[in-house]
């Protein structure tokens, strides 16, 4: 733990688990989306479930989902927010059993049509993990610059793509690929020591059985 | 391998006999050579957070609202208001300036996490009293909150600050023995008084319990920051006076790391024991269930 992590992180309060985390799952699920969310249904479990409304945990994530950082001040106001941008917001409880307790599933449709589903965790600290998307398993912490393709599983995609990204000297410090069946979809995850350049994303788009490549930058 | 690596409390204090430097600039320098940032970067952050103390502690003095659970805010306003019977003007400062960080923290406003945000307003407003009470500049405040991170970093390191692991010993304790150190080093203290004042401190934690009504961190942690704040002046005070640990610091922390290994899990952020399974507390949580509901 460094000492920017012992004083900090800068946050809206009250808690880093629940309501900077929350922020963070919000808004990487926006950038997973990669679009502008215009519907995102809200399902909180566990401890996120029992403790939402007096820990803001509900305000959290939809100022993650407008694109608002933890310490923004807007979240304390992120419902008349999304109203006023044309967000819809739909949130249920539930009390189905779940790995961690600090859990929500963002079902989300962007401006575009686009539609994403990620299962996002709190682990504490302002720390946090995507767990799922669009069903595939992953495990996406946003800590590093990082590359994801959503495709059709099938030999060669990993292949391809890496070499477009050894070509442009992008060095790998992390990879995992997820699926959930076989020829089915499956989700490439990479993270980078740099940001993967947009011209080198879009070779990668190229790549047939790709449907669709995001990259994110450190939260 | 790094240059100003330590461990624990014993080698922070040794490498700065070593090398001739302070406990801040052991600290900082390590923190460059993991970052790979420059000087000007890594204390122009900790200058950052020390702002973001301040602006917290203007939001809880001004804000006499309430959280959303009701349960707390003006609380700080109203011993700001309140003329002083027992406390002396540093530590009666300390009090009411943890219970505005606290209180901002519950009602949403922008606060340090320092380590936790239950815990975040023992630091800043042991820190700022101290600075307003004795004069002290903004630099020697940016150097004591270094000392006081790489000694939080310590504790997290071979204890932890989380109280769903180490119970509030962990987050209240840590932050008020980090704000003993930073309180004796800006009071002119040597490193071995320093790292008294921690050790004086966190002795007094032990066996803290996180026991949060209606698993928010409002009852007990706003109050409980402002008596931890208080705690951490009389550390700072007696370990200035010479008066030293028994227990040496790194012992201390090993301490509280097994306490916290057996301490219960319902004392563990659960709210399952303690104060949260108080007929008030349970009476709390279920109007605060049956709001949500409706």
């Amino acid at each position: 733990m460094g000492v920017f992590d012992v004083v900090g992180p800068v946050m809206i309060g009250p808690s880093s688990s629940h309501t900077a985390g929350a922020a963070r799952i919000g808004l990487m699920a926006r950038e997973i989306l990669d679009d502008e969310p215009v519907e995102a249904q809200l399902t909180v479990y566990g401890s996120f479930a029992k403790t939402y409304k007096g820990h803001g945990t509900d305000k959290a994530l939809v100022a993650g989902l407008l694109g608002f950082s933890a310490d923004d001040v807007r979240l304390r106001t992120s419902f008349d927010i999304a109203a006023q941008q044309g967000l819809k917001i739909v949130l249920s409880r539930s009390d189905d059993e779940v790995d961690h307790p600090n859990t929500v599933r963002i079902a989300m449709t962007g401006k575009t049509g686009r539609k994403m589903e990620i299962l996002g965790v709190s682990l504490g600290g302002g720390k946090i993990e995507i767990r799922e998307i669009n069903k595939a398993v992953v495990a996406l912490s946003g800590e590093e610059h990082t590359l994801i393709t959503i495709h059709r599983d099938q030999p060669g995609i990993i292949a391809q793509a890496t070499t477009i990204m050894a070509i442009g000297h992008i060095n790998v410090s992390n990879m995992r690929v997820f699926r959930s069946a076989k020829n089915a979809t499956a989700v490439m995850i990479v993270c980078t020591d740099s940001p993967v350049p947009v011209d080198m994303v879009n070779m990668i788009k190229n790549i047939s059985a790709i449907e669709s490549v995001i990259t994110l930058l450190p939260l | 391998m790094y240059t100003y690596e330590y461990k624990t409390l014993h080698e922070l204090v040794a490498l700065a006999g070593k090398h001739h430097l302070s406990l801040s600039e052991i600290v900082v320098r390590h923190e460059m050579e993991t970052s790979e940032q420059t000087e000007e970067k890594v204390r122009g952050v900790m200058a950052s957070r020390l702002q973001v103390f301040h602006e917290s502690i203007e939001a809880g003095l001004q804000d006499q609202g309430k959280s959303v659970s009701g349960l707390v805010g003006g609380d700080a306003y109203k011993m700001l208001q309140s003329p002083a019977k027992l406390l002396g003007s540093l530590s009666r400062k300390a009090a009411i300036y943890a219970l505005a960080v606290s209180e901002a923290n519950a009602k949403m406003f922008k606060i340090v996490a320092c380590p936790t945000a239950g815990s975040c307003g023992i630091v800043p407003a042991v820190m700022t009293a101290v600075a307003e009470e004795i004069g002290t500049d903004q630099k020697v405040s940016v150097n004591a909150l270094f000392t006081a991170a790489g000694i939080g970093a310590v504790v997290s390191r071979n204890a932890s600050v989380a109280g769903a692991v180490g119970g509030c010993q962990a987050e209240c304790g840590t932050a008020a023995a980090m704000a003993a150190a930073a309180a004796a080093e800006m009071a002119g203290g040597t490193n071995d008084e320093i790292i008294n004042a921690f050790a004086l401190c966190m002795k007094n934690t032990l066996g803290l319990a996180c026991d949060p009504v209606a698993g928010l961190v409002e009852v007990p942690c706003v109050k409980r920051n402002a008596c931890y704040a208080v705690m951490a002046v009389s550390a700072a005070e007696m370990a200035l006076a010479g008066i030293r640990s028994v227990i040496p610091p790194d012992e201390v922390i090993e301490a509280m790391a097994e306490i916290g290994r057996i301490m219960p899990v319902a004392l563990k952020e659960t709210s399952d024991g303690g104060l949260a399974r108080t007929a008030t507390g349970k009476a709390i949580a279920a109007r605060l269930e049956q709001d949500m509901q409706e």
